[in-house]
């Protein structure tokens, strides 16, 4: 009898706590899963009251009443913190990670599955510990997601800035920790797991990009967890990393003497700049395999994407300055960092090129997964062109810290790693609930989401060019601001529409699980691994039959082949 | 699908076009010495990217169109030879692209007029007001000490020390105002947290960051009056951080100079 819900095995299988405390990879994976549907629902709800609030600030909201500009801040800083760390750092790599790298590499386990479990539940409590900063006195902090020393050192610098700010540096350090452990088991999965016949260069490209984005994470986030402590510190052991003598707060001399608020911007960008890779990698790697698949052909240049995945991944590391070229840096750095920014364009161009040759010339068969990464590269292209101007101080000098900027990371960073999500979660839902989702319906989510993006990112960039900055709760302060509320107005007209679009997605997802199709084992006709097992899988996986791999990851449509796909354990005279 | 994907191509293609060419909400015009250069850039960079978006996205979607009737897809793993050649088109591009802008930033941060011909202007930022400060005849700045010195609500907001004669003649002002046609030395600093100071006319950025004096110059080429924002979430006044630069005539800043100095 075929299971229908892998929760469900495990129920009849375990008592409560093993249930709940597994350290199977596949619901490890899942946990995460839903644990960022949670953060993106909130990230979203966020998003919507910061849109409504500038347009027509004196809307009174259900629940909440008006929006006071101090709570604009703060959902500035938590919808940031939320999507960034909670969805675009988690469902990517740890939720579709964990469920596929062993399946697709024919391991039956993460290398330390304990390891794993402890990483979720670890991530679980960051999440809650986050959300409680909403509830302390003060509120939330309100120094955005980036958290700039003085402001986010000094508690009277504003409200939000005392016990908002600690329980946000006490989830982000708890996050980095289980960054890292998640990091450690992929890295260690991915070199030691790999099963028979399995090389490197047979890897499905998400594997690869699992793999790098594990190395960037191991590298990226034990930094900011010590720039965490540092600040933590600062904030409560009477240290002075980040604070220089003579300030006055409010009327009140601040005790703190040394330090410096560059250190902060440094360490947090050395982090932040690895981090956007990490966000986006995975997606990338999910949007190379999909191309693949539905249009029934190799990747064009899978040597060239694996060499250019490793480029994006260690230049990553290289241009955190380009975020600090107005912030008093010595204007010398300025020159090394553009040139090396301009550099780590070359590889993401040679990803795009990539994509549209494994799209020419192919049988292309319209899915909705197929829609959304064929997105994933519009967006990734619109996004990713915008990067080239920022790379440049002089023209940075003027777009800094304005919505030109919010444009440009929205489209690249947010919109293209959500394509990559929506594209994997319809991709591997049959896999994951022996369902299908509903076509009609991820064929409709998609034309909202997509002509939405575009249609509340685009114009934002006119605001940029116009001189509007970030981060500004009322439009009515500065004149030349107040002259762009028109155009304001039809991005957050643009953003009610899309948002809505997305019950959707919601409604077919949680529809589709109870109801869907019932999905066979290979319903895409897909070469990897995973798709040999039954949908869903049996919790033991592969178990003690290890699979003996023959094959590249992408053959597909094969000339003289029976079948337009060939898996990758297939006999090897096939 | 495949028609309504090339028709939504198309239509976010023309959006991008209309929106970068017809500009209904543009870049405030120039006022400033270096700001033609910063503008002659932009466009630069508008044609090479703006052309390279409307390239991508319309060869993307007739990509995708074209392949929607095949009978079976092309077995092809790649080609070497594209793979060279549009990396070396594309990095022969870019670094062109970006050599341009960094002999740009070069005029602007690293070749500096000498020091003496400048005017001298301190500007502070605090929570949520900028002061302008300016030496005054003797061309020298009085000490500050804000801990010690600034109470609120006592007309010191910089905390001048009443003890150094330097700073009898300093003249602190909420309005940024400049002789037209003179090269401008900012000394950028802050009380308590980092601020920026922007002034869009002037194409004109810099953080102020507490602890650091940093130097960046300026140089209007027009009269008239034109706003400054604070750009460096602050606090929550950021919004409201705002203040005014007026840019007059030599004779009409002379006049003020004297009329300040007076009070």
């Amino acid at each position: 009898m075929e299971q229908r819900s892998p929760i469900t095995a495990e129920i009849k299988a375990h008592g409560f706590v093993r249930r709940v405390f597994t350290t199977d990879h596949k619901i490890v994976g899942l946990q995460y899963f839903f644990l960022s549907l949670a953060a993106v629902l909130v990230g979203t709800l966020l998003s919507l009251l910061m849109r409504i609030h500038l347009v027509w600030p004196s809307a009174v909201i259900p629940f909440l009443g008006q929006i006071q500009p101090e709570n604009y801040l703060q959902y500035v800083t938590m919808h940031g913190t939320l999507m960034v760390f909670f969805v675009l750092s988690t469902v990517p790599q740890n939720g579709f990670g964990n469920y596929f790298l062993p399946l697709q590499l024919g391991a039956s386990e993460m290398a330390f599955p304990r390891l794993n479990m402890l990483g979720f539940w670890t991530t679980l409590v960051a999440f809650l510990v986050l959300i409680a900063a909403f509830f302390v006195p003060g509120g939330a902090s309100l120094a955005g997601w980036t958290q700039y020393a003085p402001l986010s050192a000094i508690p009277s610098a504003g409200p939000g800035q005392g016990a908002g700010t600690d329980l946000w540096l006490i989830s982000i350090g708890l996050f980095c920790v289980a960054s890292v452990l998640s990091a450690i088991n992929f890295i260690t999965t991915t070199i030691k797991l790999r099963s028979t016949g399995m090389s490197w260069m047979r890897m499905p490209l998400t594997c690869w990009t699992w793999f790098v984005t594990a190395i960037l994470s191991l590298l990226a986030f034990s930094i900011l967890l010590g720039a965490a402590i540092l600040l933590l510190m600062d904030r409560n052991s009477g240290t002075s990393f980040f604070e220089p003598s003579g300030l006055l707060v409010g009327g009140q001399a601040v005790a703190h003497s040394g330090g410096s608020p560059l250190l902060w911007q440094h360490l947090f960008w050395f982090f932040g700049h690895p981090e956007v890779y990490i966000a986006v990698l995975p997606g990338m790697g999910v949007t190379s395999h999909l191309l693949s698949v539905f249009s029934r052909k190799p990747v064009f240049g899978y040597r060239a994407m694996v060499v250019a995945t490793i480029a994006i991944g260690g230049l990553g590391f290289m241009v955190w300055g380009h975020h600090m070229f107005v912030s008093g840096m010595d204007p010398h750095a300025g020159f090394a960092f553009s040139a090396l920014t301009t550099a780590i364009a070359v590889p993401s161009a040679i990803k795009t090129f990539n994509w549209i040759g494994t799209l020419w010339g192919g049988r292309i068969r319209f899915t909705t997964p197929l829609l959304f990464s064929v997105g994933f590269v519009s967006l990734f292209i619109t996004g990713g062109l915008t990067g080239p101007i920022l790379a440049q101080p002089a023209l940075d000098i003027y777009l800094h810290d304005t919505y030109f900027v919010v444009a440009h990371f929205h489209l690249i960073m947010a919109m293209a790693g959500l394509f990559a999500v929506f594209a994997a979660t319809h991709f591997w839902f049959p896999k994951m609930f022996g369902r299908m989702m509903n076509e009609s319906l991820g064929k409709l989510h998609f034309w909202i989401t997509f002509l939405g993006a575009y249609a509340i990112f685009l114009p934002m960039h006119l605001l940029g060019i116009a001189g509007h900055p970030r981060r500004y709760s009322e439009l009515t302060g500065v004149h030349y601001v107040m002259v762009l509320a028109p155009l304001q107005k039809f991005i957050t007209v643009a953003a009610i529409i899309t948002i809505s679009g997305q019950l959707l997605f919601l409604a077919n997802f949680f529809w589709s699980m109870f109801r869907g199709a019932a999905a066979s084992a290979n319903p895409w006709e897909c070469t990897t691994l995973e798709w040999t097992l039954s949908s869903p899988p049996a919790s033991h996986g592969f178990g003690s039959r290890e699979p003996v791999v023959n094959h590249a990851p992408y053959e597909y449509s094969v000339p003289g082949a029976e079948t337009d796909f060939l898996m990758q354990d297939a006999a090897a005279t096939q | 699908m495949p028609l309504a994907l090339l028709l939504a191509f198309l239509l976010i293609t023309l959006l991008g076009i209309y929106l970068f060419v017809v500009h209904p909400w543009w870049f405030p015009s120039a006022a400033a010495a270096g700001a033609g250069a910063i503008d002659h850039q932009f466009t630069l960079a508008l044609w090479i990217l703006g052309g390279l978006f409307v390239v991508g996205q319309l060869v993307l979607a007739l990509v995708v169109f074209r392949a929607r009737r095949k009978r079976s897809a092309t077995y092809s793993h790649g080609s070497w030879r594209f793979e060279i050649a549009w990396t070396l088109v594309i990095t022969a591009l870019f670094f062109w692209f970006n050599i341009t802008g960094e002999r740009l930033w070069s005029e602007m941060r690293i070749d500096q007029p000498p020091a003496g011909d400048s005017i001298q202007v301190e500007v502070t930022g605090a929570q949520f007001q900028w002061y302008f400060r300016y030496p005054g005849a003797d061309g020298a700045w009085g000490r500050t000490d804000a801990q010690r010195l600034a109470k609120p609500n006592e007309g010191n907001p910089l905390g001048l020390d009443p003890e150094d004669p330097a700073g009898k003649d300093d003249i602190v002002s909420t309005a940024l105002v400049l002789p037209v046609g003179h090269d401008v030395d900012l000394t950028l600093r802050a009380q308590d947290v980092i601020h920026s100071l922007f002034i869009p006319a002037m194409r004109f950025k810099q953080d102020t960051v507490p602890g650091m004096d940093v130097h960046a110059h300026l140089k209007p080429l027009q009269t008239g009056t034109f706003e400054i924002a604070c750009s460096q979430l602050c606090g929550l006044g950021h919004y409201r951080m705002r203040a005014t630069m007026r840019v007059v005539s030599d004779e009409e800043f002379k006049q003020w100079l004297k009329k300040r100095e007076e009070r």
